[in-house]
C-alpha cells in the first residue's frame, strides 16, 4: 500500500533575482513497510522534501498524497487532523514538551485527538515500552532522562495510534553513536511492522539501515536506488 | 590477506585436515572471502617444506591433519605482533580512478562519484542488513561485518569531501604528453610544477 506519494513536487521561495529552487519536480513513493533514506549535501532540499511530505509546508507545485489523500485538497482543520493522526515527525532535537512527563508527552497526539486522557496514557504506555523505554521513566520529565531516551520518547509520540508515516529529520543528531543505532533499529523495526519512514540524514552509516536511498543535489533528486534484494543474495556479493 | 597466516593462526587451536581448515576460516570471516580448498592444500605444503607446520599420520578416514610446530609458532606470534604495512594492502582502483578522472579529458567526476556512492551505500546497505539480521552472530564474523561497514562508510565520506573538493577546484588542465621525448629527466620539471601549483 502506498503511504505516500509525491508527483512532479517543485518548492521555490522568493521572486525574480531572489528565486531559490528549494525542490524540483520530485517524484517519491513511499510503501507500507518501507523506510527511505534521503541523502544529499546541506542546502540541497532535504529537509524542504520532508517538510513537504508532513504537510508542514505546501508545494509551489505538484501534489502531495499521504494515505491516497491529497494534502492541498485539505482546509486547515482537516490538514492538522491529518497530520496529527496519519503522520508522525521524529526531529534531532526531540521536540519534547518539556513540561509534560514522558508518558504525557507520547499521548499527546491522542489526547489533542479528543481521547479520555486515561485511554491515551494507558497507549502511551504501551507505545513507550515497545521502544524501549523502562516503564520507571515513564512519569520523568524530559530534562530528568538521557537523550537516547527522550528520543525513544520522540518515537513513540510518532508513532502512536495508527499512524502510519514516520519522518525523521536527523533523528540521531546529538546522541552518541551506540544510542544512535538504537534509534536506527528502532526505526526499521517499526518499518518492518508496517509503518513507511522517511530518514533524512547525512550519515551514511544511517542510510545503511534503509530499503532504498535518495540523493538530492540543488533540489534535484540526481539519484534513487532500487529496493534492495532479498537478505539470502547478499552473502555471494559482499566479498568481491 | 594472508592465507599462509590465517592457517597457522586456525592450526593454534589444535590439528586439522585442510577441510577443517577451510571450514573454519569461513566461519570466522562469514564466507566474505571464500578459499578454496586447492589454495588450503598448496599453502600447508608450502608451510610443510617450511617445517612452519608437520603433517600428523593419516587417521582412519584418510585425512591427513597437520600440527603447528614451534618454529610456526614463533612465526605466527611475530606476525600478530607486527603492524599491516601499506604495501601488504592491494592498491586502491578507486583513487586511482578518480585521480584519473580529473585529468582526463571528457570525464565527469560528479558522475564516476555519484556512481560509486550508490554502488557503496548499496554495499553498506546490504552489510547493515546482515548485522541487523544476527544480533548474536559469531565474534569474528561480527569484526568483519563491522569492518566491512566501517570502510565503506569512510569511502562514502571521502567521496563526499571529493565531490565537495571538484566542485570548488578548477580542474586542472591536462596537458598532453610531449611527442618525441622519452628521456623521463624532461618530466621531473613538468611534476615539480604540478605539485607547486
Amino acid at each position: 500500500m502506498t503511504v505516500l506519494h509525491l508527483q512532479g513536487v517543485s518548492r521555490t521561495h522568493g521572486t525574480g533575482e531572489n528565486l531559490v529552487h528549494a525542490l524540483v519536480d520530485a517524484d517519491l513513493t513511499i510503501e507500507a513497510g518501507e523506510l527511505v533514506a534521503i541523502m544529499g549535501p546541506s542546502g540541497s532540499g532535504k529537509s524542504t522534501l520532508l517538510n513537504l511530505a508532513g504537510g508542514l509546508d505546501a508545494p509551489t507545485s505538484g501534489e502531495v498524497l499521504v494515505e491516497g489523500t491529497v494534502l492541498a485538497s485539505l482546509n486547515k482543520k482537516r490538514l492538522a487532523a491529518l497530520r496529527r493522526r496519519s503522520v508522525g515527525y521524529v526531529f534531532q532535537d526531540y521536540n519534547l514538551v518539556p513540561s509534560l512527563t514522558a508518558a504525557e508527552n507520547a499521548a499527546l497526539p491522542l489526547e489533542l485527538d479528543g481521547l479520555s486522557a486515561g485511554k491515551a496514557r494507558k497507549l502511551a504506555l504501551a507505545a513507550l515500552e515497545e521502544v524501549g523505554l523502562d516503564v520507571k521513566q515513564a512519569d520523568r520529565f524530559p530534562d530528568e532522562i538521557s537523550g537516547g531516551q527522550a528520543q525513544r520518547v520522540a518515537i513513540a509520540r510518532a508513532l502512536i495510534g495508527e499512524r502510519r508515516l514516520v519522518l525523521a529529520d536527523e533523528p540521531t543528531g546529538a546522541l552518541d553513536s551506540h544510542t544512535g543505532e538504537e534509534v536506527l533499529k528502532l526505526l526499521r523495526r517499526r518499518c518492518d511492522a508496517g509503518a513507511a519512514g522517511l530518514l533524512v540524514t547525512h550519515d551514511a552509516r544511517h542510510a545503511g539501515w534503509a530499503d532504498r536511498v535518495v540523493f538530492l543535489r540543488d533540489g534535484k533528486i540526481v539519484d534513487s536506488s532500487a529496493p534492495l534484494a532479498g537478505a539470502d543474495s547478499l552473502l555471494e556479493g559482499a566479498g568481491s | 590477506m594472508s592465507v599462509k597466516h590465517s592457517l597457522l593462526a586456525l592450526l593454534e587451536r589444535g590439528p586439522a585436515y585442510g577441510y577443517q581448515l577451510r571450514a573454519a576460516f569461513e566461519s570466522a570471516t562469514g564466507n566474505t572471502w571464500p578459499l578454496n580448498i586447492g589454495q588450503v592444500y598448496t599453502t600447508l605444503n608450502r608451510l610443510e617444506r617450511d617445517e612452519l607446520v608437520e603433517a600428523l599420520p593419516e587417521n582412519d578416514s584418510g585425512q591427513r591433519p597437520y600440527r603447528i610446530t614451534d618454529t610456526g609458532r614463533r612465526h605466527l606470534a611475530g606476525w600478530f605482533a607486527s603492524p599491516v604495512q601499506a604495501a601488504d594492502r592491494p592498491r586502491d582502483e578507486l583513487t586511482i580512478k578518480l585521480a584519473l578522472a580529473v585529468t582526463t579529458p571528457g570525464v565527469d567526476v560528479t558522475d564516476v562519484i555519484q556512481r560509486q556512492r550508490g554502488a557503496t551505500l548499496r554495499l553498506l546497505q546490504e552489510y547493515t542488513r546482515l548485522k541487523s539480521a544476527e544480533e548474536h552472530a559469531e565474534l569474528a564474523w561480527r569484526l568483519v561485518l563491522e569492518s566491512m561497514i566501517f570502510r565503506a562508510e569512510a569511502e562514502i565520506r571521502w567521496l563526499d569531501h571529493t565531490e565537495a573538493v571538484v566542485a570548488r577546484a578548477e580542474l586542472p588542465a591536462p596537458f598532453p604528453f610531449a611527442v618525441g621525448e622519452p628521456d623521463p629527466a624532461e618530466a621531473t620539471p613538468e611534476l615539480n610544477r604540478s605539485r607547486t601549483n
